[in-house]
């Protein structure tokens, strides 16, 4: 049963990935501009533009195009950049690796840091601790990823202290992680915008369960209030947080171009602002299909975890 | 009634925890020492500091059944839960004390002075809770047997982990369930409501607790099943030694099961004694009043006449006032009424109380109701063409409205089979069937709400479509619907007029003024008052809400009215004034009435024909004295072997 509804949505989410890969595709060949002449640039002849068009399959109809990208894209082959000649998978390596490791780092704190503070501020409903969780929360909540980056800039790089690197420096050959006091501030950046939207829908479920029928049970039977929460109340407010988690998780994969803008982070984000730059319409491709699949994989784990915590989705509705 | 074999009883002994058992307890036990007792209790309300229980004394021994009764809010559940020392939220202990008497402990323990701890302990294991809804309380996410023996987890019953998983099992087989495994693999929704009200008395039953509170068990189960919990109850009470605290609002259980009552009236005990004396002889006027409004299936305990008592119908102490001067305006407009009408077949029929529907008077009686209807001055044009156009083509004795082989089918699983069913003009028929056969699905087909059935809805010889969208105004209008729970029935943005234009505004044909002015009278017609014109649900208890609801269905004069259990969410004597109220309404407007219920013993008190409905089928039809002196199916015959009395 469980393995029916995850295989029915992983159907699904493949072919969302279709439909996406459909619009990206189409979209960008719609855009104006001649991608030989601007690989060329100055030195344009007819024949050269003619030996590109050929190289990259220009001269034949969209929807053939469509499927030989579409078939690369199952081979890992991104195809070429048009603004370097060099095959896009190779261009993207390092920056797929330097972004995965920014989101990682920022979900693996954001995510616990959101259930528990959602669960302690839900706890102690109406206390100190509730009051600043919910008030700073929607503080932050409320600003836009680039202005806690900038006031994060000045308070620890600039204005007040100069602890931290306020942008990236990657010598060739070496990679991010080699410098982790240059990830704490893009990190932090992304974990203080997701962490309060996890916190707060967090205490919203728990307060609802808390006040539930088999909870009040559950203290009634004696059972101490470490296994209350963690074995009778969480499972059941889990659920609708994983997809907010989903969301957020996902809204990471897209907002990471702001952070790396900001933080001149040589990531996917930064490789999409210079390819939409360039023109380099491969790039800009491959990258939004990274980003799409990257969505499609996160809401696809919340669905699981929302089927494997509500046993009647389990067991088939009311069977 | 409490037969149980002395083989099981000698089983369980072994496994019993005896040899914990303090013996100084046991010695107390035999002389008669009491194993609860509570003592001058006040619990507060934290924001205002109010008082909402006042000076509750009581008092429990081994064995023994002690009924709480009362109406909603009067603070049952909140003296139920303090005995196991829980306050809910936006509660407060203010003084007094709870004294329990646990058997493995030679002190007593005060239950709202304990420490989280020791209190935890007790929990479950000394004291224990059988709650109101299983549906709520069971954890959906955890299976069934997981929920019983973590109970015994907790608590270490037993010495290994065989013990307890065969304690389960043992507790299980004595709630009348299967024990094996696959069954305790299952979750709380793949059982029915009587099998996870089971569950909840096995966790509760699991310890081998000293006292148990058990909170209206049976409310929302059918009766044959109510029986069967009841019995279950009694038993485990009887052969465990356990002393019970049975919260309930229905007198008639609290006779099946009950040693000691006690009365609760807004937080304070207003009467106390054993059960017969509580019963036979009350001494309090509320206990008076609500043994008043209990309907009996007999019917002799008249409970049309419960409103003329001019009890309050309201339950809610901080309505009081509002209600006394409710009351007030009903009864000056009831004399108005009288006055201006002066009736004699209303006054008859109100007088004569739940006879009037059983004599075969019931048709000329109509005859003279129904053209009053039209010159009372609350109808409109429509009522007049109505009264005129029902005279030729329905005789009183004529169905209104029939249904002819009626079926319903969600896919392979028949709901509804060929269904037969005559309203008639001033006559109400009670269709009567247990949660899960078809009744609702039935008044919501011949309501136009389903239209997925098959067969025929004959409205005034005229086959009507089956949706209500493709039905005219006309016989939308006429054919009118109340719903169960007047919590969720009127929108709690809308004050009480806004709602009940609601039907005028679609039916048209009406100014404004018109409609305000129809509204009016209908709120005056249920005996609210005008001034309920600007209130919105949320300022009015429950009876004033179905009351709302009823006139919503008036407004438009219908001559179909369908009454979908409107009285299983409020109490008895509230219902008894909503019956009432139904019964007057029904001699004054000649209305052809539908009223679906789960409670036969409400019958009598209603109807003149009742409609069995049993797994889709109707099993029994005909008048009130013939299906229930001479019931014809089995299911009726058990149905009234079931259900509970004074």
């Amino acid at each position: 049963m469980i393995a029916r509804l995850i295989l029915q949505r992983l159907a699904i989410s493949i072919v969302i990935l279709f439909a996406v890969s459909l619009i990206i595709f189409f979209a960008t060949v719609l855009l104006p501009g001649d991608p030989a002449r601007a690989i060329l640039g100055q030195q344009a002849t007819p024949e050269r533009i003619a030996a590109i068009n050929e190289q990259m399959n220009l001269n034949e109809p969209p929807l053939t195009r469509y499927f030989l990208w579409l078939g690369g894209l199952f081979v890992g082959d991104l195809g070429t950049s048009v603004a370097t000649g060099q095959p896009v998978s190779q261009l993207l390596s390092d920056r797929v690796g330097s972004s995965v490791v920014l989101m990682v780092a920022a979900a693996l704190i954001s995510v616990p840091a959101g259930v528990i503070l959602g669960i302690v501020s839900a706890l102690r409903r109406g206390k100190a601790v509730d009051n600043t969780v919910t008030g700073l929360s929607l503080v932050l909540a409320a600003l836009p990823e680039f202005v806690v980056g900038i006031a994060l800039v000045a308070f620890f790089s600039t204005t007040v202290f100069t602890i931290l690197p306020a942008v990236t420096m990657r010598p060739p050959g070496t990679q991010v992680w080699d410098f982790p006091s240059q990830l704490i501030l893009p990190i932090a950046v992304l974990v203080l915008v997701v962490t309060p939207y996890i916190a707060r829908m967090m205490r919203a479920t728990m307060l609802e369960v808390l006040d539930s029928g088999y909870v009040e049970m559950a203290r009634l039977k004696g059972v101490p209030e470490r296994r209350v929460i963690f074995r009778h109340a969480l499972p059941h407010a889990i659920g609708p947080v994983a997809q907010v988690i989903a969301i957020q998780l996902a809204w990471m994969a897209g907002g990471v171009v702001v952070v790396e803008f900001l933080f001149r982070f040589p990531g996917l984000g930064q490789a999409l602002i210079d390819a939409v730059d360039y023109r380099d319409v491969q790039v800009v491709q491959a990258v939004t299909m990274i980003v799409a699949l990257i969505y499609v994989i996160v809401n696809l784990l919340a669905d699981i975890v929302g089927i494997l915590t509500n046993p009647k989705l389990r067991t088939g509705g009311d069977a | 009634m409490s037969s149980f074999d002395t083989t099981s009883t000698g089983s369980i002994a072994t496994v019993s925890p005896s040899a914990r058992r303090s013996s100084a307890w046991h010695a107390r036990a035999q002389e008669g020492g009491n194993v609860l007792e509570i003592d001058d209790l006040h619990i507060t309300a934290t924001a205002s500091g109010a008082d909402v229980i006042s000076d509750v004394e009581l008092d429990l021994k081994p064995s023994e059944i002690l009924a709480l009764v009362g109406e909603s809010g009067s603070g049952k559940t909140t003296v139920g839960l303090a005995v196991l020392g829980h306050f809910r939220t936006g509660l407060t202990h203010a003084c007094g004390t709870v004294w329990l008497y646990p058997s493995d402990a030679d002190e007593p323990a005060e239950m709202t002075a304990l420490p989280d701890a020791t209190l935890r302990q007790l929990r479950g294991a000394r004291v224990s809770y059988i709650p109101q809804d299983p549906a709520l309380s069971l954890n959906p996410g955890m299976r069934v047997g997981e929920q019983i023996s973590e109970v015994l987890d907790i608590h270490g019953f037993g010495s290994s982990a065989e013990e307890r998983a065969e304690r389960v099992r043992s507790v299980l087989r004595e709630v009348g369930l299967p024990d094996d495994e696959a069954y305790q693999r299952r979750w709380p929704h793949q059982l029915s409501g009587g099998q996870q009200q089971r569950i909840g008395i096995a966790m509760a039953f699991a310890m081998y607790p000293d006292v148990l509170v058990l909170d209206e068990p049976t409310t929302g189960l059918d009766v044959a099943t109510q029986a069967q919990v009841l019995d279950t109850i009694r038993e485990m009470t009887v052969r465990n030694k356990v002393a019970g605290l049975y919260i309930t609002h229905d007198l008639a259980v609290v006779a099946e099961i009950a040693d000691r009552i006690a009365v609760m009236l807004r937080g304070r005990i207003v009467e106390q004694g054993g059960c017969a004396d509580v019963l036979e002889r009350p001494q309090h006027d509320y206990t008076k009043t609500l043994l008043a409004a209990v309907p009996d299936l007999a019917g002799r305990n008249r409970i049309g006449d419960f409103e003329r008592a001019d009890v309050p119908a309201d339950e809610k102490a901080a309505a009081e006032a509002r209600a006394t001067a409710a009351e007030e305006n009903r009864k000056t407009h009831l004399l108005t009424t009288d006055a201006t009408h002066a009736s004699p077949a209303a006054e008859a029929a109100t007088a004569s109380g739940p006879e009037t529907g059983t004599s075969g008077t019931a048709g000329p009686e109509t005859g003279t109701a129904s053209p009053e209807t039209g010159t009372s001055g609350t109808g409109g044009a429509t009522a007049a063409s109505e009264v005129s156009e029902r005279q030729p083509t329905a005789p009183a004795t004529d169905a209104v409205l029939q249904v002819r082989g009626l079926g319903l089918s969600y896919g392979p699983k028949t709901i509804l089979e060929s269904i037969d069913l005559d309203l008639r003009a001033g006559e109400c028929t009670l269709l009567l069937g247990e949660s899960g056969s078809g009744k609702t699905t039935l008044a919501r087909s011949i309501a136009g709400l389903n239209d997925g059935y098959t067969g025929d809805v004959i409205y005034r010889g005229e086959t009507i479509a089956r949706s209500t969208r493709q039905r005219s105004i006309g016989q939308r209008t006429d054919i009118q619907y109340i719903f169960q729970s007047p919590f969720s029935s009127l929108n709690p943005r809308r004050t009480i007029g806004e709602s009940l234009a609601v039907p005028l505004e679609m039916a048209g044909g009406l100014s404004a003024a018109q409609r305000r002015e129809q509204v009016k009278d209908a709120l005056d017609a249920v005996r609210l008052g005008r001034q309920f014109h600007d209130r919105r649900p949320g300022d009015l208890s429950g009876g004033e809400r179905q009351r709302a609801a009823i006139a919503r269905a008036l407004v438009n004069m219908p001559s179909v009215l369908i009454c979908d259990e409107i009285t299983s969410a409020l109490d008895v004597s509230v219902q008894a004034s909503i019956i009432s109220l139904l019964r007057t309404l029904q001699d004054e407007r000649g209305l052809a009435m539908l009223f679906v219920t789960h409670n036969i013993a409400l019958a009598r008190h209603i109807a003149s024909r009742v409609a069995v409905l049993n797994a889709g089928r109707i099993v029994d039809d005909g008048p009130v004295d013939a299906v229930l002196e001479n019931p014809q199916h089995t299911y009726t015959q058990e149905l009234l072997a079931n259900v509970p009395s004074l």
